[in-house]
């Protein structure tokens, strides 16, 4: 079962992650984005930690819906409202229980998962975060190592892809070649669960 | 934290505490108190239509500030509804997010899908007319069928 440790965690976790990833992100971003991904991230990850240690949320619910709400305020980009809404409305389908299988949880993340895709209307192979985060979700029944393996190979697999979305979509063709920032940070999320769990 | 602008605001006027408030979103505060200052100029210097614009990020680069956004469409609510207009990008998706959320904006608070700048001087003298929160919304997107040649 996952409580609301493991979900501190997973949070701490990544914040650690995009702050060393932080200069590569905004390479990434550099060629195809505004290169601000890993200043972005980083701000608002760091806010995230700090509010989910001053608040101390109880539940598993309450940590991702704090955690997205600092999102949503502190990145000033579109990273912000879609990794904000993939927080809250996984955190919102946590409902309030103070521990969630790990089953609970995978459902959880699609339901999260699809509502990004709802609010930025980005498809699998659109060159996005979603490249990643759907074969994640769907490796989640494997376990957490498997997602991770999931979501890294679907951000390298953003490539050879054309962008249809953001920024990067407005350079045609010339966005094919460039790995994807937020399939990128999306895979840092997702290994985030595999520092959490300590495996 | 908002820059609201507002033409002659009548006292005590009650028709004026009921128009609809607009709030214009873009990754600019130049570009957004600009487009307030210019719909606001267009629709004669008289009217009473709170304008706020929420643009770039709270340490005053370019970006989204979801703060900012809250800030402007509680400042703008007269009770009439609210109408958002934005440029791109994070703009329109950190308010769909904010809307999502339920209670971050004031009630009756709509995403206009226009034009930035045409919209927002569409939304604005329509706004002024005492027009209601639909009709602020379907001027603004008419704006889309304005073609220039």
């Amino acid at each position: 079962m996952l409580d609301a440790d493991f979900f501190r965690r997973w949070m701490t976790a990544t914040a650690a992650a995009v702050d060393r990833e932080a200069e590569r992100l905004t390479a990434l971003d550099s060629p195809i984005g505004d290169a601000d991904h890993g200043s972005n991230l980083q701000r608002g990850f760091n806010a995230v930690t700090a509010a989910v240690e001053k608040e101390s949320p109880q539940t598993p619910g309450a940590v991702l819906m704090l955690a997205g709400r600092q999102l949503i305020s502190t990145v000033g980009g579109a990273s912000g409202p879609l990794y904000g809404t993939l927080l809250r409305r996984t955190g919102k389908a946590l409902g309030e229980a103070g521990e969630v299988s790990e089953d609970q949880f995978a459902q959880a993340l699609r339901a999260g998962v699809d509502a990004v895709m709802a609010l930025g209307g980005a498809a699998p192979g659109d060159k996005t975060m979603i490249d990643a985060l759907v074969p994640a979700v769907d490796a989640l029944g494997d376990g957490f190592t498997a997602a991770r393996a999931a979501a890294e190979e679907g951000a390298l697999a953003t490539t050879p892809l054309q962008a249809r979305k953001g920024r990067a979509s407005y350079l045609g063709e010339r966005s094919i070649g460039h790995q994807d920032p937020g399939a990128t940070s999306s895979a840092l999320l997702i290994a985030g669960l595999v520092e959490a769990n300590g495996e | 934290m908002s820059d609201e602008k507002v033409g002659a605001e009548k006292a005590g006027d009650d028709k004026s505490e009921r128009l609809v408030g607009i709030v214009l979103v873009s990754h600019s505060a130049q570009v957004a108190a600009s487009v307030a200052e210019l719909a606001l100029g267009l629709a004669g210097g008289g009217t009473a239509v709170p304008v706020a614009a929420a643009g770039g990020t709270e340490a005053g680069g370019l970006g989204t500030s979801a703060e900012l956004i809250a800030a402007a469409a509680a400042a703008v609510d007269r009770g009439a509804g609210v109408a958002v207009l934005t440029d791109l990008g994070s703009a329109v998706l950190t308010v769909k997010a904010l809307l999502a959320e339920g209670d971050e904006l004031p009630d009756n608070t709509r995403l206009v899908d226009a034009p930035f700048v045409e919209g927002t001087v569409a939304a604005v003298v329509t706004a002024a007319t005492g027009a209601d929160l639909a009709a602020v919304e379907a001027a603004a997107a008419e704006a889309y069928t304005y073609r220039k040649v």
